[in-house]
């Protein structure tokens, strides 16, 4: 069973898988834009890999791209998951 | 515009450890990098050269080539960026196999965890060409780019193909060499399985006890330059790519042809290539894998191509001995250790060599290293490499 989903469980999942990729932990904030960060298209997949196994939640490629910054991808997957 | 190839810098990642000349230096002592059967690049550590990101992003057979480039850009004097303009400088990274070590990985991810658990970067992680991408982007090179592959050959058809290119004026410079890292348990159980490699775990080429060669990963770049390309920016050559000859056996998908008619043909074809002759040779740095049939063939190739006589008067060695099988990596490593030879002015021996075979009669340089000695200006040798499919290619190097 997936997990509960709370904005905080969210921030915590995507800002490690994030952290994972490169970026240092404290340039990840809910305002970094992806790009600052030096995520791509690739990572990002990545980054949704992890978030569909913790919550079930699938992010589909056109929903990806229109991310611009964390903030964004975690209020997408609390949206989703609610 | 002059036809020549000039190299203006090396780098080596081997397991003799990280650095070109620390290879010559170590492999001229007699020292050996295999432990355990393997020949690994234990002394190299990715994370001095490359951040986590790049890491992630590269199959070890990348991380090894960028040690490798770090090396010879700094050298050649280009650290800050090419002197030339980068729409003028091409790259070609050789491999045999590419991102195996990642292609397996990921299997095992498909399945046990399912299509879903793939990685995305799975497609780059094990893409043949992802050295040369891996290096173009990095340093910025924008002229042609592609990689060979040609099994064994892969390396040195690499460094044979970006001369060629310089010399049509396709490119100033190129950005050459070749990487291997397949200490992999599917290619470690396949390369067993066709009775390729040693079951002592010995390479020991050219000698009655060689029973197969020993695996063994690493990089080798170069950095080779048009005459003028150097000459405008005041580059000091370490030395020259004088020629390349290539060829196939058309014979068996492994073995090489017996009589090493194919391989003879390679080498006849660079030195008319280098317009040197047999009695120009100084030094041959052999193929040399420790296999029954390759130092049997490759042996009758140079009687063939150098002819009788000077075949049994010039050194013969094999860099294998020291460091394993790099596979498409091989031959752009021994090139490098090649050159660095003829500069040093040494032989470096073939490690281990003890017990004569029958009909294998050459000087395969027992014992140790001893001087390289030259009958002009310039020393001069060739480089063998020859690849399972039957692909030949072999290098004329001058310093």
């Amino acid at each position: 069973m997936p997990a509960t989903v709370t904005t905080d469980k969210v921030e915590q999942t995507i800002v490690s898988a994030l952290a994972e990729l490169g970026p240092e932990r404290d340039e990840i904030t809910r305002d970094a834009t992806f790009e600052q960060l030096d995520i791509d298209s690739l990572d990002l997949v990545e980054v949704a890999q992890v978030i569909e196994e913790e919550f079930g939640v699938e992010i589909k490629g056109e929903e990806a791209e229109k991310l611009n910054t964390v903030g964004d991808a975690i209020d997408l997957v609390v949206a989703k998951a609610s | 515009m002059s036809r020549r190839v000039l190299i203006t810098g090396v780098g080596a990642v081997t397991p003799l450890g990280v650095g070109a000349a620390r290879l010559l230096e170590r492999w001229a002592a007699g020292e050996c990098g295999i432990e355990e059967g393997v020949g690994r690049c234990d002394e190299y550590r990715p994370e001095e050269v490359l951040d986590k990101k790049e890491i992630r992003r590269m199959d070890r057979f990348v991380q090894l080539a960028i040690g490798a480039c770090e090396e010879a850009l700094e050298q050649a004097g280009w650290k800050d960026g090419a002197p030339v303009e980068p729409e003028r400088v091409g790259c070609i990274v050789g491999t045999g196999i590419g991102g195996l070590g990642s292609l397996e990985h990921e299997h095992v991810t498909l399945l046990e965890n399912g299509a879903k658990k793939v990685s995305a970067l799975a497609v780059p992680l094990m893409m043949a060409n992802a050295g040369t991408a891996g290096l173009a982007m990095r340093y910025g090179l924008r002229g042609p780019a592609f990689s060979t592959v040609s099994a064994c050959a892969a390396g040195a058809d690499a460094l044979g193909t970006a001369a060629r290119m310089i010399r049509a004026g396709d490119a100033d410079a190129m950005v050459a060499g070749g990487a291997e890292a397949t200490l992999t348990p599917l290619a470690t159980a396949a390369f067993r399985r066709m009775g390729a490699t040693s079951e002592s775990g010995i390479s020991r080429p050219f000698d009655r006890r060689r029973d197969g060669f020993v695996m063994g990963e690493g990089a080798a770049l170069l950095v080779l330059e048009s005459e003028e390309s150097a000459q405008a920016r005041g580059a000091e050559p370490l030395g020259e790519l004088l020629g390349y000859g290539a060829s196939s056996d058309a014979y068996h998908l492994t073995a090489p042809e017996p009589t090493g008619s194919g391989a003879a043909r390679a080498i006849e074809r660079a030195l008319e290539d280098a317009g040197v002759r047999p009695t120009d040779i100084d030094y041959v740095n052999a193929h040399g894998t420790s296999t029954p049939l390759n130092d049997r063939s490759e042996t009758d190739a140079l009687k063939a191509a150098l002819g009788d006589d000077r075949a049994h008067e010039v050194p013969v060695s094999s860099t294998k001995s020291a460091i394993g099988h790099l596979l498409g990596a091989a031959g752009a490593v021994e090139a490098v250790a090649t050159l660095l030879a003829l500069r040093e002015r040494v032989v470096p021996p073939t490690v281990g060599w003890e017990e004569r075979d029958e009909g294998l009669d050459l000087d395969y340089v027992p014992g140790g290293s001893r001087p390289l000695e030259t009958g002009n200006g310039r020393a001069v040798a060739i480089s063998d490499s020859f690849g399972f499919g039957g692909h030949n290619a072999v290098l004329v190097l001058a310093a």
